[in-house]
């Protein structure tokens, strides 16, 4: 009986978590069956074939620069040696702090007309305006360049995993069937490490359809773009939502992608003895350096420098009350709903763990999509949904009361917070179930047959062995939730700033120097994460990582 | 009155019944084990004892008391029963001494020491109070585990494949000291394993189980000599299966020539049975008319076990000495020499509980076990 509740509340949370997406899908469905296609026609007459071809030639595009950094990175720093090849290793995944839209600005601190780099040519050769041919980065090359810069960590996580896993006898018998290094690369290493690569890179592109900050700034329409510009701009609600559902079908079509490249993941390679990395001197060894460095520099130190600089340079916004008024506000909205999120998340991972029905299972896995679904996708879906239900509370509260209490779920925090929950609950869920995985069932079982009662078991047992996993999604979460822009720009209470929507304004207003702050103390928390991912990696080098403990770090 | 009563006892898992209609007793102090090919349901039957799985027919009890029942299960923390987890199950938080003490529930500070110091001076780790799970070895982390449920002085103690982690000669070493240890604190145990080897080592009492059923429940001698299925005996020990017919006067004919046996008396004449050749029952001896050509011979150490084709084709088992080298295609004579001569109906030896829908198991001449 009691369990029989448990299984109901559990698929009842995990079709709440899928709410705002069933708004999006109803309003998809909605045309077809309703009929209408005024909106959409004209959708399609004017700016719909421009986002479409814009999102997928950045998709092409940032698809060619994560695959060709990622797994050059990963191949030169697996089975190369070199000097740096151990620090660069680990810090090949610090672009991962950097939030997209944060390394766009620096960019275009850096190489607009009157940065550093214009300028100091300028100076040298004595140029003017018009003088010379610069590349435009705030264009669609260059929301390429910098998703490109940003996001390839995920491929050479990924891809260095399975080039760790491979056995040193395949690449031996290779060979000794006459290939040559290059050619075991090419006809061995990088077939097998296929699946991993295609995984990296759709995990890549979720981010960049999620991606609003860059491309916005950039002026590149994009659908993301698009909703925002059908909504707040043309005030067209119907058309927003439209705009969500295909956005939404397109990631569902990628995570078909990636769970099929998954199942074929499966070129197991039991107890690989690891292959003997080639030595590499001189010229190739300053050459591979050079290869993996510049990915590096590019992706997180020069960005980071510029952002010091900026820091610096408005060393004032330190001392104001204002800016730590606005770290607080973020801070402890991402506390709060990290709480919250891994609260949920436990509740669903011990409900999978103890009534693994059918019914549970697909409900916690369904609950656990909305990593992939874009954030601006779930707060367009939550904010009809909610509002459609304050506008019921004012209504009944006027009938009943006489009382209008205002937007009591779209006008507040929970609003955020429902949509933080949607997003990162994947996050948490992951985390929290490879912990729980390690307590095995049988541990369960002994300290019964010990004597303790279900709930002590959960004491003496369970609470010091989750420690570690809990603390780890809190982190991931609340780092999640302190970059994520979109949802929070959409969902935010009015006059309810955090550090990314403020970083997001100054550069908007062309106050590049103001967003520095605020971007650097968001990089610098990024940071955390990516560090605990590396002590991950580092950790699992001879076994190497599992899928499992593979957890997407940026908003 | 036994300390554990099994009675009809059937364990579903969902719809299917994993265990069928076992009844087993053990007295105190006593050790028995059941044995069996994975799958055949024995782990479930420990788990019901334990109270992790109700039954769904018949009834256990424990000194008297009943303790599962259809809709009736009394929480495993409240049976006083002690297991020993096939993975172990150390907690990977706790040290050793913690770990050993974690059911000591009401004892004192003072008592626990004690004990867990007792403990450790029996299973030869002495000093290992503060090591933690992990820096130990898989056979310290077995005899942790062992201590740890033995802390509590449980009334009876489950042991669920406790060895199979272990490398061999490990696995035998530790079944002997488990015993002494067991005897030594009084315990009464159910072992459950699929290593005879094991079995015979521990057991006062062993059984064989197949598909969810408990085909035999006596001592180890008398499941290798007095096997009452054929499953057991094909299960147990090495041996063949081999046709004859018992004819009017209580004689056998069959491919090892006429055998006389005062266990034929009770047979009816004319029917034709399958009786089970084990290496010992046949004696190398060149005079014999009974005459072979070897086809195989494995090395056993003390003795070579040779595989033995007899001229009309049948194929047995026999034992020497492993000076007296026998050369594979040499002729050997053979000499039956039945110490127990267990005879199955031959129209009676289909797998229990599937009389109705006998699989593809020929009776003639089951395959020996040829290890």
């Amino acid at each position: 009986m009691l369990s029989k509740w448990r299984q109901i509340s559990l698929v009842a949370s995990a079709l709440m978590l899928g709410l705002p997406l069933f708004v999006i899908v109803a309003a998809l469905l909605a045309l077809p069956l309703g009929g209408d296609f005024t909106t959409l026609s004209h959708l399609w007459d004017t700016v719909i074939p421009e986002y479409v071809r814009h999102s997928l030639l950045l998709m092409l595009g940032v698809a060619v620069g994560v695959i060709t950094l990622g797994v050059g990175t990963a191949w030169l720093t697996t089975s190369c040696r070199f000097p740096g090849q151990r620090i660069l290793s680990w810090a090949l995944l610090l672009p991962l702090a950097m939030p997209a839209y944060i390394t766009a600005y620096t960019y275009t601190g850096m190489l607009d007309y009157s940065g550093l780099v214009q300028t100091s040519l300028r100076d040298a050769f004595g140029w003017g305006y018009g003088d010379y041919w610069f590349p435009q980065i705030r264009s669609l090359g260059g929301a390429i360049v910098v998703l490109s810069l940003v996001l390839f960590p995920y491929v050479y996580l990924i891809t260095r995993a399975t080039f760790l896993q491979q056995s040193a006898t395949t690449l031996e018998a290779g060979r000794s069937l006459g290939l040559s290094p290059w050619q075991c690369f090419w006809r061995i290493a990088l077939p097998l490490a296929r699946p991993a690569i295609v995984t990296g890179a759709t995990l890549a592109l979720m981010e960049t359809l999620a991606d609003y900050g860059t491309v916005q700034y950039f002026g590149v329409t994009t659908f993301t773009t698009g909703i925002f510009r059908t909504w707040y701009g043309l005030g067209d609600l119907t058309g927003a939502l439209q705009l969500a559902g295909l956005l939404l079908a397109a990631v569902i079509a990628l995570i078909l992608i990636e769970r099929w490249s998954r199942k074929q993941a499966r070129y197991d390679q039991r107890n690989p003895r690891p292959a003997a990395p080639f030595q590499l001197r001189g010229s190739k060894a300053w050459l591979a350096s050079a290869a993996c460095w510049l990915p590096l520099l590019l992706g997180f130190i020069l960005p980071a420098l510029q952002l010091t600089s900026w820091s610096i340079e408005r060393w004032q916004v330190w001392t104001d009350a204002d800016f730590w008024q606005l770290a607080w506000n973020s801070f402890a909205l991402a506390f709060t709903a990290a709480l919250l999120v891994v609260t949920v998340a436990l509740w669903l991972a011990y409900g999978r763990r103890q009534l693994p029905t059918k019914l549970v299972r697909t409900s916690v896995a369904f609950a656990g999509l909305g990593y992939a679904i874009p954030g601006l996708v779930i707060a367009v879906g939550l904010l009809v949904l909610l509002s459609g239900a304050d506008q019921m509370i004012i209504a009944a509260s006027e009938s009943l009361f006489g009382w209008d209490p205002g937007l009591l779920l779209s006008g507040t925090l929970f609003a955020l917070l429902f949509a933080y929950t949607v997003r990162f609950l994947s996050v948490a869920l992951q985390t929290v179930q490879a912990g729980l995985a390690e307590i095995r069932p049988s541990m369960d079982e002994a300290a019964r047959i010990h004597g303790y009662r279900p709930f002590q078991v959960l004491r003496a047992i369970h609470l010091p062995l989750l420690r570690p996993s809990v603390l780890t999604a809190i982190i991931l979460v609340g780092v999640d939730v302190l970059k994520e822009l979109p949802a929070t720009l959409v969902l935010r209470p009015f006059d309810f700033n955090t550090l990314a929507v403020r970083a997001y304004e100054m550069a908007g207003d062309e106050r590049l120097a103001d967003a520095g702050p605020p971007a650097l103390m968001m990089v610098m928390v990024g940071l955390i994460p990516v560090i605990l991912l590396s002590r991950a990696m580092l950790k699992s080098q001879q076994h190497a990582l599992k899928e499992q403990d593979f957890v997407p770090v940026t908003a | 009155m036994s300390l554990l009563q099994l009675d009809h006892l059937q364990v579903n898992i969902g719809q299917q019944a994993i265990v069928r209609s076992v009844t087993v007793s053990l007295e105190a102090g006593e050790i028995g084990c059941l044995l069996g090919p994975s799958g055949c349901g024995k782990t479930t039957l420990l788990r019901a004892i334990a109270g992790f799985q109700p039954v769904a027919t018949g009834s256990i009890s424990l000194a008297g008391k009943t303790v599962s029942a259809p809709a009736f299960t009394q929480a495993p923390e409240k049976r006083g029963i002690g297991m020993v987890f096939q993975d172990f199950a150390l907690f990977p938080h706790l040290t050793v001494a913690d770990n050993i003490g974690f059911g000591m529930r009401h004892a004192s500070h003072a008592e626990k020491l004690l004990r867990v110091d007792e403990l450790l001076e029996r299973i030869s780790l002495p000093g290992y109070q503060s090591r933690y799970p992990h820096e130990l070895s898989g056979g310290q982390q077995q005899r942790i585990a062992l201590a740890r449920a033995l802390a509590p002085r449980p009334r009876l103690l489950l042991l669920d494949e406790p060895f199979s982690s272990l490398d061999a000669e490990l696995r035998e070493r530790l079944a002997i000291e488990v015993r002494e240890l067991l005897k030594k604190e009084q315990i009464t145990a159910l072992l459950v394993t699929h290593d005879q080897q094991e079995a015979f080592a521990m057991a006062d009492k062993a059984g064989v189980m197949y598909q969810g059923e408990l085909l035999q429940w006596e001592t180890p001698y008398q499941l290798y000599h007095q096997p009452r299925h054929q499953m057991v005996a094909d299960f147990i020990g090495h041996g063949v299966l081999l046709q004859g017919t018992v004819n009017a006067s209580g004689a056998m004919a069959s491919p090892l020539g006429m055998l006389e046996h005062p266990s034929l008396n009770n047979v009816e004449g004319g029917t034709p049975v399958n009786f089970l050749v084990r290496p010992d029952d046949l004696v190398p001896d060149p005079k014999s008319r009974l005459r072979g050509r070897i086809k195989a011979r494995g090395f056993r150490g003390a003795h070579n076990l040779y595989s033995v084709e007899l001229v009309s084709g049948v194929e047995v088992l026999t034992l020497s000495p492993s000076h007296e080298q026998l050369e594979v295609g040499s002729e050997i004579g053979l000499r039956p020499d039945f110490d127990h001569l267990v005879v199955f109906a031959a129209d009676h030896c289909e797998l229990p509980g599937f009389h109705s829908q006998a699989p593809a198991f020929k009776p003639v001449l089951p395959k020996a076990q040829t290890a």
